[in-house]
């Protein structure tokens, strides 16, 4: 990628229609539109999508916001549905039943309930066979489609509606699952995670490097949830900042197996930040629970110093 | 015309087809297995140019094949048992999308006890998925039921999937001699799949895979409905022409001695070449014994069955299957209710035999003729619902 524009980028006919049914303030389709705007010109795409919020939202019979082909199977299927398409699109170019300046690109969109858990044998599977696609999970870090339950990707301590704060309970009790150093496991040719920026560009360098990165790649996006994490709207980019500069979110990605940091913060924010500014951590800033936001910090800590081990950055 | 006599029958017919499919998802199961495996040896010899995509499960390949078939690619798995039981979800997916592919079931019990071994209940579980489903006597049925699978999945009029069903191990695994048809012949009678609409339509995008509120959502169970009922001439019209293609002759049903049959036994896979040898029998010593051997369970030939049925005395209804609803296996449901739908008021009785792979013999059928000629002539009563071969 050179010379990013954000204006330009901008200005870029979408590929995902306005009108569908998703929530103001909701990064899931802020995430999707970023991702589509690194399709080159003249590049056809077919996209898939996992059961959730995104797919009830933007595909209602008889509507739909999509521009491209797209296809919706089930809930914990998105990775071997578009493994199928990829499959055929090879199948017929070989057949000479497309023709041959014709490409297609194969994205598919998860939530974190689709990817990090249901779905996560059929995502598994897809990157291991090595099929060229991009999978996109938008980690809002719950079940938000059914109403904020837990998912292995919610963080510890979140207040979900099936990790309830309670007398007895301080929400949920385990650390999220490190989903995209998972996949970079796997060995693909590409991993990356990403949030919004102010200029959108980390997103787009790694998403049109996840597209243009023949074989299977992984992108994992933070799309914060206004109904889940519960904050203002219209305050989804400075979530994103707070999540990126406490080192909650880190910037990185995994290129053929090299790791490397996208964005150092000149100095780390304590956790608290990010925490405050959500209601499902309201519960840790009574008194008497500074110790929770110190178990939190500590595990911040701890990831990141591993993050900067594997890019070799540890000092 | 070509032959074939070793104990890989079930896959090489199957093998041989795929030329004229263009992906093929499988996950290995028993009895199944060798079909992806014979597949995956004729792609690393250059025989065949199928996409086979080696799944980590029986709910992902039915997954892919979906994805393959929408996005404009004739495709088709195999499986079993467990495999089929694996893939529910996306069973009823296939059919509601209305995607034309193909499944060879190669019947197994489903668990548990875990057991590899023949019954039906794999199938018939899914009865309801919204599949076609034809089953299979023998090694030469199955290849011709599957090479008609697909002018009948890509009938305009129907657009839905198709389940060909054979016994596992008991005709998967059984060296019999079949006939082929060359290659060229089976390519004519399949045709070129020429979607009219597809993911990779360049230009034409479409979206597959609604979330419909109910103001829509009946109507396209409805009209997956109608398909289905469409289907029942579609698969008439395929036996036609396969007929004229290889001399063979295929219906909903066979009826096998019916013409003056005061007894009768409806019966569905291998056993029907048992029970149609106690037939033989029993008309050597004079008694009116007939066969229907069900080939098409989905749609089910109600009427049609009714109506072979009118004249005889009683009737044994045979499942290789046990549903647990406490009246009796899936086949003994749906045709004494069609039976009464159609004022055919004939003794019944609903056997369950077979399963797990439990041997029928010849003279477990002519106990079963002997147990309908003592109702009708003598009177007796019957159990209804009755088990066979069952350890004393």
């Amino acid at each position: 990628m050179s010379n990013y524009s954000l204006k330009e980028m901008m200005n870029k006919p979408e590929r995902l229609a306005p009108g569908h049914r998703m929530c103001a303030g909701c990064g899931a389709t802020i995430a999707v539109r970023a991702v589509l705007r690194a399709l080159h010109e003249g590049d056809r795409a077919v996209i898939g999508n996992a059961t959730g919020c995104l797919e009830v939202s933007s595909y209602m019979y008889p509507y739909t916001a999509w521009e491209d082909s797209y296809i919706h199977n089930a809930f914990e299927n998105a990775g071997a549905t578009l493994s199928g398409v990829e499959t055929a699109y090879r199948a017929l170019k070989k057949r000479g039943k497309l023709p041959a300046d014709e490409t297609f690109k194969f994205i598919t969109f998860g939530g974190d309930g689709g990817t990090y858990d249901i779905g996560f044998q059929s995502l598994s599977g897809a990157m291991e066979r090595g099929h060229d696609l991009v999978y996109v999970c938008y980690d809002n870090g719950a079940y938000m489609n059914t109403g904020i339950q837990r998912s292995s990707a919610t963080p510890m301590f979140a207040d979900t509606t099936t990790t309830p704060v309670g007398s007895q309970s301080s929400g949920k009790m385990q650390n999220r699952k490190d989903l995209a150093s998972i996949i970079a496991d796997h060995d693909v040719p590409y991993a990356a995670q990403t949030t919004f920026t102010t200029d959108f560009k980390d997103i787009h360098a790694k998403s049109e490097k996840a597209i243009y990165t023949e074989g299977a790649s992984f992108l994992n996006i933070m799309a914060p949830c206004p109904r889940g994490w519960r904050y203002e709207t219209s305050d989804i980019m400075k979530i994103c900042k707070l999540a990126v500069e406490t080192c909650y979110w880190p910037l990185f990605e995994v290129d053929h197996g090299k790791w490397s940091l996208s964005y150092e913060p000149k100095k780390k924010l304590p956790i608290e930040d990010f925490l405050r500014e959500q209601g499902r951590f309201r519960h840790l800033f009574k008194s008497g629970n500074e110790d929770l936001i110190a178990q939190f910090q500590a595990e911040v800590d701890r990831r990141w110093d591993d993050l900067l081990y594997k890019c070799n950055r540890y000092k | 015309m070509q032959t074939c006599a070793d104990n890989v029958c079930c896959v090489l017919p199957y093998a041989r087809i795929l030329v004229y499919r263009y992906v093929m998802p499988a996950f290995p199961i028993t009895p199944s297995t060798e079909i992806p495996q014979m597949v995956s040896n004729y792609i690393a010899n250059g025989e065949i140019n199928t996409e086979f995509i080696p799944v980590e499960s029986e709910h992902s390949s039915m997954s892919a094949a979906i994805g393959a078939e929408a996005a404009g690619a004739r495709s088709l798995t195999a499986t079993s048992s467990a495999g089929l039981a694996l893939m529910w979800e996306e069973l009823l997916l296939a059919a509601s999308n209305r995607m034309p592919l193909v499944l060879a079931l190669v019947n197994r019990t489903l668990s548990g006890p875990i057991n590899i071994n023949c019954d039906h209940s794999d199938s018939m579980g899914a009865r309801d998925t919204g599949w076609i489903q034809i089953y299979a006597e023998n090694n030469q049925e199955a290849y011709d039921n599957f090479i008609q699978a697909y002018p009948i999945a890509e009938n305009p009029a129907v657009h839905l999937p198709v389940m060909i069903c054979q016994d596992g191990f008991i005709t998967s695994h059984a060296v019999e001699n079949i006939e082929l048809l060359e290659d060229k012949e089976v390519k004519d009678f399949v045709g070129e799949y020429e979607p009219k609409e597809y993911l990779l339509n360049p230009g034409k995008p479409i979206a597959v895979g609604p979330y419909s509120a109910t103001h829509y959502a009946m109507e396209a169970k409805k009209n997956q409905e109608i398909a289905l009922e469409n289907a029942k001439d579609v698969i008439l019209k395929a036996a036609e022409d396969f007929a004229r293609l290889s001399g063979r002759k295929y219906g909903l049903f066979e009826e096998y001695r019916m013409e003056d049959a005061d007894y009768a036994m409806l019966i569905i896979g291998s056993a029907a070449g048992t029970a149609k040898q106690a037939v033989d029998e029993l008309r050597g010593k004079g008694m009116k014994a007939g066969l229907i051997k069900l080939r098409v369970f989905r749609p089910f030939p109600a009427k049609e069955l009714a109506e072979a049925l009118r004249s005889v005395k009683a009737l044994a209804i045979m499942d290789r299957c046990e549903s647990y609803n406490g009246n009796g296996g899936p086949l003994g449901s749906e045709v004494t209710a069609g039976l009464y739908r159609n004022k055919v008021m004939i003794e019944t009785v609903n056997y369950i035999y077979g399963l797990a792979g439990r041997d029928f013999t010849v003279e477990d059928a002519c106990g079963v003729f002997a147990q309908l000629e003592d109702a009708a002539l003598n009177g007796k009563e019957i159990e209804q619902y009755q088990y066979i071969g069952l350890r004393k």
